[in-house]
């Protein structure tokens, strides 16, 4: 079999049971959590008789072992239950039907940072070690690590204050929803993906070039140097095939990073994305919804990592030719 | 009146009407003396005065969660509290700005002589937005889902009274448990907008109601959007309005100043300078009857000692908590929960003041030389509740009481502190009539009686007062038990604070309601475009 495949499917098959071990920290952990449904939606209203009245319209009164397996079962197969907040009515409010749009938001705000932030981290990267020691190196330097330095909320307020309140270039708010077209869409993601672009460069700008770096020390670097080639192709065409493992592994990093943490940022802009929808699920107790983000918080991760070792093996052919 | 002031009545009219242009209406005034500025506010505020139709309106909203629904039985945030009251859907009760129980669905509403049984006339033709017609059969259906044995809904303790509700012909006869001068008012509540019903149970799913706007997309969390309903059986004035679940104080802010949102509520007090001097905007500053609250178990040592209770209502200074915790956007209380905006409110004497020395030698009194306690704290219970903690931990030092703060998690402060910890900080928000107020909050059988105070002349004079139709008598004994509980209660009001956030002058409104915030929760049909 060909070592690529088999390491994709041994991860796979990791990745599966990482899953279902994370599915039951997540249900237990919710379980040890003071407090249910029942009582955050009653509040002051929780009187014992409207908490059971509650909890046996939910299903809640049964022991927790029986709904995890019930869940389970009904996970594998593809139905990830109803919401709490719509298990009553004749119309309810399907995991996938609430997970779905802020799904959808949540990659397309990380893919238009992701867009932005990879090149210009490489590029960025390849000039520092390129003119490394140099102003040039130097005020790179300083600048991603001041931004990497701020809090995500200080930079979002800075660029809501100067870009949408000041100067009135962009709306505060980012609220898109489904109805809302392509192109603004785009428009409205700006600022979020902006905040999360200054936040995530300075780690993959510095990892390109540390390990860079580290390479030109090599022999062989020296012979490509001695042979007489530019510092900008000795860079290019010998050091950075031999970068790539570090730097796919930081970038998958920091891909996993714009999926997964970015609650704060969609909490300022009010853009309605998975964080955000995670957080008020655990506040307020909505088991499935939680479950079902875990796992996808989850699944992001592996693969991502997943995908940064095929890079790492691709690129390296003692690796991909093992004797 | 003169004839100049008669005219500029008339001119303030027209101008409200859009019927006199700015420039004629300031070369009227300036040419009977007024100044050019002078004349240009007048002409600002006559425009606005007058309601008409027209405009988006576009709200701020400091709640709403992911978990939001339509069901008005999980209706428990500042969010989803509009629903019920003037968005979607239709309550039989309104409040009015003074304060008085106005009939809405209801037509009229009449009690017996006993106020046990009342008679609510529903008004005719009234429709909901799919068309159907609201009938008593809907009335019954929507009090029904509430008040039922399976009931989940919040308000099934406010309606505990309720024993019957029928319809008979036109009417809607409840019958309740004892009298009730004052029932109409529980009929407000906001989770008791009129649904349609079928088969005697009531269809919420669609969201479709009978008030003021239509529901046209909501997506919990986010925003709803909605629009006029055109048979709308009374006076409505936007075209559109859309409320945005802001929850973030800095989002909410920067929304208005960008001018995203017309309006906005709960404004962070530290910041409201920014708002007050941003262009175009009036300060929605509102003193209401919620309040803030440390109640203390009449039932647990060292509380069971009425002189321990005095001594630590002596040993706070409250006017520091109100220029500290609320930035002076609030007003001390003095352990009466009636706010003195409500109907039957005294002001019980002596005030409670900040007096170390007495509280001393009230500690004496009671056998004590110091008095150390401990105070669950959390800002679940307010904002600010855990700086007001070590305030009055602070203060209460120099009474020779040493309060042990203890931080609560904000999770779960409501099911694991609230009701249990012997001495704690909560929150009250307010309710329209002295006697709504007490029977939950003080009554000795009620379940949120959170200081387990049990004055049997206070329950006696409670009950009577309630169904007592006789004004003057009514009075009298609502102020015995606000005296009652100010002396011998183990609630300590420790202030009141203002609604507090920021209107676009581009809307126009009249008087405030201050039951509660975002004008009662009205602003939706209240309120309009000037």
């Amino acid at each position: 079999m060909h070592p690529v495949l088999k390491v994709v499917l041994q991860r796979l098959a990791l990745g599966f049971l990482t899953l279902f071990a994370v599915s039951i920290i997540i249900f237990s952990t919710l379980s040890f959590l003071p407090g249910g449904y029942a009582q955050n939606i009653l509040g002051q209203g929780a009187t014992p008789e409207t908490v059971a009245a509650f909890n046996h319209e939910l299903g809640l009164d049964r022991p927790a072992p029986v709904r995890y397996i019930e869940w389970i079962t009904n996970a594998v197969q593809g139905d990830f239950g109803n919401s709490y907040s719509g298990t009553t009515g004749n119309i309810k409010r399907s995991v996938s039907s609430v997970i779905g749009p802020r799904l959808y938001n949540t990659f397309f705000l990380a893919a238009m940072a992701a867009i932005i932030a990879v090149p210009v981290a490489l590029l960025l990267g390849v000039l520092a070690a390129l003119y490394r020691n140099s102003w040039f190196d130097r005020a790179v330097n300083s600048l991603t690590l001041t931004t990497i330095a701020t809090p995500d909320f200080l930079i979002a307020y800075l660029l809501v204050f100067f870009l949408a309140v000041k100067l009135r270039w962009f709306s505060p708010l980012s609220t898109v929803s489904e109805t809302t077209p392509f192109f603004e869409h785009i428009y409205k993601a700006i600022l979020p993906a902006a905040t999360m672009t200054l936040v995530i460069v300075a780690h993959m700008m510095r990892m390109t070039r540390a390990s860079i770096i580290n390479l030109l020390a090599s022999p062989y670097i020296e012979m490509a140097q001695l042979k007489g080639m530019s510092k900008a192709q000795v860079i290019l065409k010998h050091a950075l095939p031999n970068a790539w493992a570090p730097i796919a592994t930081v970038i998958a990093f920091n891909m996993a990073y714009l999926v997964v943490g970015v609650v704060i940022t969609e909490v300022v802009f009010v853009y309605p994305g998975i964080g955000q929808l995670m957080v008020d699920s655990v506040s307020s107790r909505d088991m499935p919804i939680v479950q079902a983000c875990a796992l996808i918080f989850a699944a992001t991760y592996i693969l991502l990592n997943l995908l940064a070792d095929v890079v790492a093996i691709a690129t390296n052919p003692r690796l991909l030719h093992p004797k | 009146m003169t004839e100049f002031e008669m005219k500029l009545a008339q001119a303030k009219k027209a101008v409200g009407l859009g019927k006199l242009s700015r420039r004629d209406f300031i070369a009227f005034t300036m040419a009977s003396g007024m100044t050019l500025a002078a004349s240009q506010l007048m002409f600002a505020q006559a425009a606005r005065a007058e309601a008409k139709k027209g405009g988006a309106f576009k709200v701020g909203c400091g709640h709403g969660q992911t978990t939001d629904s339509l069901d008005p039985a999980t209706w428990s945030n500042g969010f989803t509290f509009h629903f019920g009251k003037s968005l979607f859907a239709a309550p039989l009760v309104q409040v009015d700005s003074k304060n008085v129980a106005q009939p809405h669905v209801a037509e009229s509403f009449e009690p017996s002589a006993d106020a046990q049984t009342w008679a609510f006339k529903i008004r005719k033709g009234v429709t909901f937005h799919d068309g159907r017609t609201l009938t008593p059969a809907d009335v019954v259906a929507t009090i029904q889902y509430h008040i039922g044995a399976d009931s989940k809904s919040p308000a099934k303790s406010v309606l505990s009274s309720i024993t019957e509700v029928k319809a008979d012909g036109d009417n809607v006869i409840f019958k309740l448990k004892g009298g009730n001068a004052d029932f109409p008012f529980l009929l407000t509540d906001y989770h008791l907008g009129m649904y349609p019903s079928k088969d005697g149970k009531i269809e919420w799913e669609k969201g479709i109601g009978a008030g003021p706007y239509v529901i046209k997309n909501f997506e919990p969390g986010v925003r709803i959007q909605a629009e006029r309903n055109p048979n709308y059986f009374k006076d409505t004035w936007f075209d559109s309005v859309e409320m945005l679940a802001l929850v973030d104080e800095a989002a909410r802010t920067n929304a208005y100043l960008a001018g995203e949102v017309h309006y906005m509520n709960r404004a962070n007090t530290k910041t409201i300078d920014m708002l007050k001097s941003a262009p175009n905007t009036e300060l929605y500053n509102v003193s209401g009857f919620a309040h803030y609250t440390a109640p203390m178990h009449c039932d647990t040592k060292p509380f069971d000692d009425v002189n321990v209770r005095q001594a630590i209502k002596y040993a706070i200074n409250r006017e520091e908590l109100v220029d500290k915790i609320l930035n002076g956007y609030g007003s001390p209380g003095n352990d009466n929960p009636i706010s003195e905006s409500m109907k039957y409110s005294i002001n019980p004497q002596p005030a409670y003041t900040y007096d170390p020395d007495k509280a001393k030698s009230l500690l004496k009194k009671a056998g004590l030389d110091g008095l150390k306690v401990d105070l669950s704290a959390s800002d679940a219970a307010f904002a600010g509740g855990v700086d007001a903690a070590l305030l009055m931990a602070d203060q209460a030092k120099k009474a020779g009481i040493e309060i042990n703060v203890i931080k609560e998690p904000n999770d779960s402060y409501w099911d694991n502190v609230w009701l249990k910890k012997p001495w704690c900080l909560c929150y009250w928000g307010g309710r329209p009539v002295a006697d709504m107020f007490l029977s939950v909050s003080l009554a000795a059988d009620a379940a949120w009686n959170d200081t387990n105070w049990k004055n049997p002349r206070f329950n006696e004079l409670l009950i009577a007062a309630r169904a007592e139709l006789d004004e003057k008598k009514r009075a009298d004994m609502y102020a015995e038990c606000q005296q009652l509980i100010h002396d011998d209660g183990g609630q300590i009001v420790l202030m009141y604070n203002n609604f507090v956030g920021a209107v676009s002058t581009a809307i126009g409104h009249n008087q405030f309601n201050s039951d509660f915030d975002d004008d009662g929760g009205y602003m939706w049909e209240r309120w309009w475009m000037a």
